[in-house]
């Protein structure tokens, strides 16, 4: 059983009761836990017969519809589920994954077109529906290229072979001396040569070839993995021509905008809808069923307007009168007191996730010590696309077309909110006007279905920027504890690191105080220290909304904590950060956590393949400090540096961050410079974007980022109380380096975030003295 | 009845006069180019031109357009290649690409009254707009290369 990160919970205590609610779950929401491992899967179990595998029984059965759901993907030949051939030769790729950004919509296609080896520019991407014979379609975890390049590799091999094979056959000549190279077939001792088109027909009655039969192109005949394209739907984006969920319409369609309980899991006690039914264009209003625990990805209930246009919605809803009866377990949700609890937790002892040797013996008798505690509060996702769905019952049968991360969940979620089968819903996936893990969470998709079948027209839920920051999946506040003990030069011999935050495991499992494995395998317990005495904590702590992840997950609170500990540690002992944390790190290693205790989570891959390698994470460091000349930065009150180094999502990443203050206080950040070992790659500047993004999240994050709840209703509502990064605010410069590796491909999306709150407060520590142990940053005067 | 342009096109209105230009735009005209961010002109990816100047159109009543030209991403330039359009793919500036029709009509008024702009003055003019992906450095550079500069 699998979560979205790969990996099974709930966390292992209240076991019988949390693996009842669990099983439950995952009855209904098998894509919910089912995900990451999916397709790679596929190619294991049945690596013998790749094709025969992923193929369905009419794969090669001229005039088989490419499984796109469009209706006009009509091929003669499928010899993937990812890749088709139309009868003039047109290459269709499929992307199967959703496009919110990070361009993989774009890079995995490519990756079939350079291993086929055809024109990039013949080549049309179609976006996939929701299906669980393309393996996981939930892109989350930063692991689109790394869980499917090697299936992106076979397919474009393969169909290679079958096309150098049908046109060997034909020209009668040895399939060892055909060679297809950009589309075009070549025999170069005859000189025949014909394009992929000619033989389409011929290569879709061959048999298929087994895996060891395939010749996998060397790096150096790539055309196009490693070099620089532009992503397909560029120029649909500067257009205004490209569809996102916002976008879509369908004939006859009611526009929805629906009144959500203001406290999580209650219920309506009265509605008046008399005054909105009032309200030009609105038609009628629907109420939706509360939720039961686990919420999973149910949608939250309320009262819904729909009319026939946006306006009249919004209009209507603000005319509805709606009584709520409370939940009292969240009522008095308040988020000042609730950071109390939080640390009152951490100043206990938890759950032990990690021990090495001793921790309390040691610090006992350390010659030095360090204590401190660290909060970063709780965070909207706010993508810039709020969530909107379009859904259409009819005949039992569902068709959504949204913006949806994972579009098999929006199968299983509809599925089981309207009482059929996952096979009665067809999931169309749009462009994503930004994800970050929200759109993971098909809630609103549920809230079309169930709307559309009440209303028996076609519905699209908009949800307003309200109702995105109010009634997200948020991202855990969290309050850590630290304790270092130092020999008396200095020298890290015992750390404990306590962690509470209300556990994304709360959403699946009702309850859960304590996080899964994949929140606790989140630097946690997976921080790659050389120190012998060493024990972590994961202390409880209860959910009063529901909690979700957002873009780099808890390694956002998890490293704040550890980097800002580390560079108070350096200055205690009149060190710098990079010194005091290689020397932590200690010798280039690969660290085996079995030794500790700990099954390494490790994004729910293998150590074999993806070590925990200290030497990777002291290469990026050394070679971020070199870069923005760290060590030899002159800090002063208006001009300062910091720096952290973390590994996440299986890549090793540093940034340094440059901030400058002004005198009345205002702080800028000029310039960050960032060195990320992410493993092999396909598109570079997509990598170089996604972490000069990250920067900026990173920075938005830490500068101005918090969401609170006053008596269980959520306080910030739009951009003027929950502020991100404005183009001012943001870091003005990115120098990103991307270390060329053989490593396995690895995340690329999310562990640029991390590091750039630790090293934004360390520079404002070396100019200003203070050190910032809570975010966000903007509640300090900084002057 | 309002009367003004879109695009180039007469268009007439007869229905709520402070129905925002926004949904005028995206529920009526299907003109989706132009996006709803956050209903109150804090994102700015709703940014239209009227009379030439960047609006934010979710908190433009219809009535304000009225006798005005209106132009939207759709008509920004009939081909596709106003100069910020193709410097934006020259940058690869887009990530998810949400707010980018509203940079790009923010950056082309900003350039029709100032056409070579220096950091300051871009990041004044754009500071409206917001980038959740954060691709600020890519909008100021290609802002650059649309104006000549870089």
């Amino acid at each position: 059983m699998k979560n979205a990160y790969g990996t099974s919970f709930p966390a292992p205590e209240n076991r019988s009761e949390i693996a009842r609610l669990t099983r439950d779950a995952y009855a209904h929401h098998p894509a919910a836990y089912a995900e990451v491992e999916a397709a790679p899967e596929v190619f294991k179990v049945d690596r013998r017969e790749f094709l025969g595998a992923i193929f369905t029984a009419s794969a090669f059965v001229l005039g088989a519809n490419l499984a796109t759901g469009s209706a006009t993907a009509a091929t003669t030949w499928q010899p993937s589920v990812y890749l088709g051939f139309e009868p003039d030769g047109t290459v269709v790729i499929t992307a199967h994954r959703s496009e919110m950004g990070t361009g993989s919509r774009t890079s995995l296609p490519l990756v079939v077109a350079d291993e086929l080896d055809v024109d990039w520019k013949t080549v049309r991407v179609e976006q996939a529906i929701g299906d669980t014979k393309f393996g996981s379609q939930n892109t989350d975890g930063s692991c689109s290229v790394r869980d499917f390049v090697a299936a992106m590799h076979q397919t474009g091999a393969t169909a290679r072979l079958m096309l150098e094979r049908a046109a060997a056959q034909k020209w009668g000549v040895p399939a060892s001396e055909v060679a297809l190279r950009m589309g075009k077939l070549t025999h170069a001792a005859s000189k025949r040569s014909a394009a992929i088109g000619e033989f389409v027909v011929a290569a879709a009655a061959l048999p298929v070839p087994a895996k060891t039969e395939l010749r996998f192109k060397d790096p150096g005949e790539y055309r196009y993995i490693g070099k620089d394209v532009a992503i397909v739907d560029q120029h649909n984006i500067v257009t205004g021509k490209a569809v996102y969920g916002m976008d879509v319409k369908r004939p006859g369609m009611l526009y929805a905008a629906i009144e959500r309980p203001p406290v999580y899991d209650s219920k309506i006690k009265t509605v008046n809808d008399s005054e909105a039914l009032q309200v030009k264009g609105v038609q009628k209003t629907v109420q939706l069923p509360p939720f039961k625990q686990p919420h999973l990805f149910q949608q939250l209930g309320g009262v819904a307007v729909l009319a026939d246009s946006t306006y009249a919605a919004l209009q209507g809803r603000k005319k509805l009168k709606v009584d709520w009866d409370a939940n009292p377990a969240h009522s008095s949700f308040n988020s000042a007191a609730y950071k109390q609890e939080l640390f009152a937790s951490v100043h206990n002892s938890g759950k032990p996730v990690r021990n090495r040797g001793n921790f309390d013996t040691a610090f006992n008798t350390a010659a030095k010590k360090l204590e401190a505690d660290y909060y970063v509060p709780m965070l909207a996702h706010a993508s810039m696309e709020p969530p909107v769905a379009v859904a259409e019952f009819k005949g039992g049968k569902v068709e959504a077309w949204c913006p949806t991360q994972d579009p098999q969940a929006v199968q299983q979620a509809v599925a089981a909110a309207l009482g059929i089968t996952a096979n009665d819903v067809t999931a169309n996936v749009t462009l994503l006007g930004g994800g970050f893990g929200r759109k993971s969470k098909p809630d609103y998709v549920v809230e079309a279905a169930l709307l559309s079948k009440a209303s028996g027209k076609p519905v699209k839920v908009v949800w307003t920027r309200e109702d995105d920051i109010r009634f997200d999946y948020f991202h855990s506040v969290a309050a850590m504890h630290m304790k270092g003990g130092m020999d008396s030069s200095g020298k890290l011999e015992s750390w404990l690191f306590r962690s509470a935050f209300p556990p994304i495991a709360s959403t699946f499992a009702a309850g859960a105080e304590y996080g899964a494995d994949f929140e606790t395998g989140m630097a946690l317990n997976e921080i790659l220290f050389d120190v012998a005495h060493m024990r972590a904590e994961n202390c409880p702590a209860r959910n009063h909304v529901r909690q979700g992840w957002l873009r780099a997950v808890c390694h956002l609170f998890h490293a704040f904590a550890i980097h800002s500990f580390v560079d108070e540690l350096a200055h205690l002992n009149n060190s710098n950060y990079v010194d005091y944390f290689l020397k932590t790190i200690g010798p280039d290693r690969q660290v085996d956590l079995t030794k500790d205790g700990v099954t390494p989570w490790n994004n729910g891959q293998p150590t074999a393949t993806f070590p925990l390698d200290t030497g990777r994470l002291r290469r990026v460091l050394e070679q971020c400090a070199q870069k923005s000349g760290y060590a030899k930065f002159a800090n002063t009150k208006n001009r300062a540096i910091g720096i952290a180094a973390h590994r996440s999502f299986l890549s090793y990443v540093a940034s340094a961050v440059e901030i400058a203050i002004d005198s009345e206080g205002n702080l800028t950040i000029p310039n960050v410079w960032t060195v990320a070992d992410v493993g092999q790659i396909v598109m570079p500047d997509r990598v170089r974007a996604q972490f000069e993004g990250a920067a900026v999240f990173g920075a938005s994050l830490a500068l101005m980022g918090e969401i609170t709840a006053d008596n269980g209703r959520i306080v910030q509502s739009n951009f003027n109380n929950y502020p991100v990064a404005r183009l001012k605010q943001a870091p003005q410069k990115i120098d990103v380096t991307i270390v060329a590796s053989n490593a396995p491909h690895a995340g690329v999306g999310e562990p640029g975030a991390p590091v750039i709150a630790p090293a934004l407060t360390a520079a404002i520590f070396n100019a200003t003295g203070k050190r910032i142990r809570e975010l966000p940053i903007r509640q300090t005067k900084l002057v | 009845m309002i009367e003004l342009s879109v695009n180039g096109q007469p268009r007439k209105f007869d229905g709520d006069e402070d129905v925002p230009l926004l949904w005028y735009l995206r529920d009526e005209l299907d003109l989706t180019g132009t996006k709803f961010g956050c209903g109150m002109g804090l994102c700015g990816a709703c940014t239209v031109h009227l009379n030439g100047e960047a609006v934010r159109s979710c908190v433009t009543p219809i009535k304000a357009a009225a006798a005005k030209r209106v132009t939207t991403i759709e008509g920004l330039s009939a081909t596709g290649t106003h100069p910020c359009q193709a410097a934006w793919e020259k940058h690869n500036v887009a990530q998810c690409g949400y707010c980018q029709s509203g940079q790009i009509m923010q950056a082309a008024a900003l350039l029709a009254k100032t056409p070579k702009p220096t950091d300051a003055q871009i990041d004044n003019a754009m500071d409206g707009n917001i980038c959740r992906c954060g691709t600020y450095t890519r909008i100021r550079a290609a802002i650059h290369t649309a104006a000549g500069v870089k």
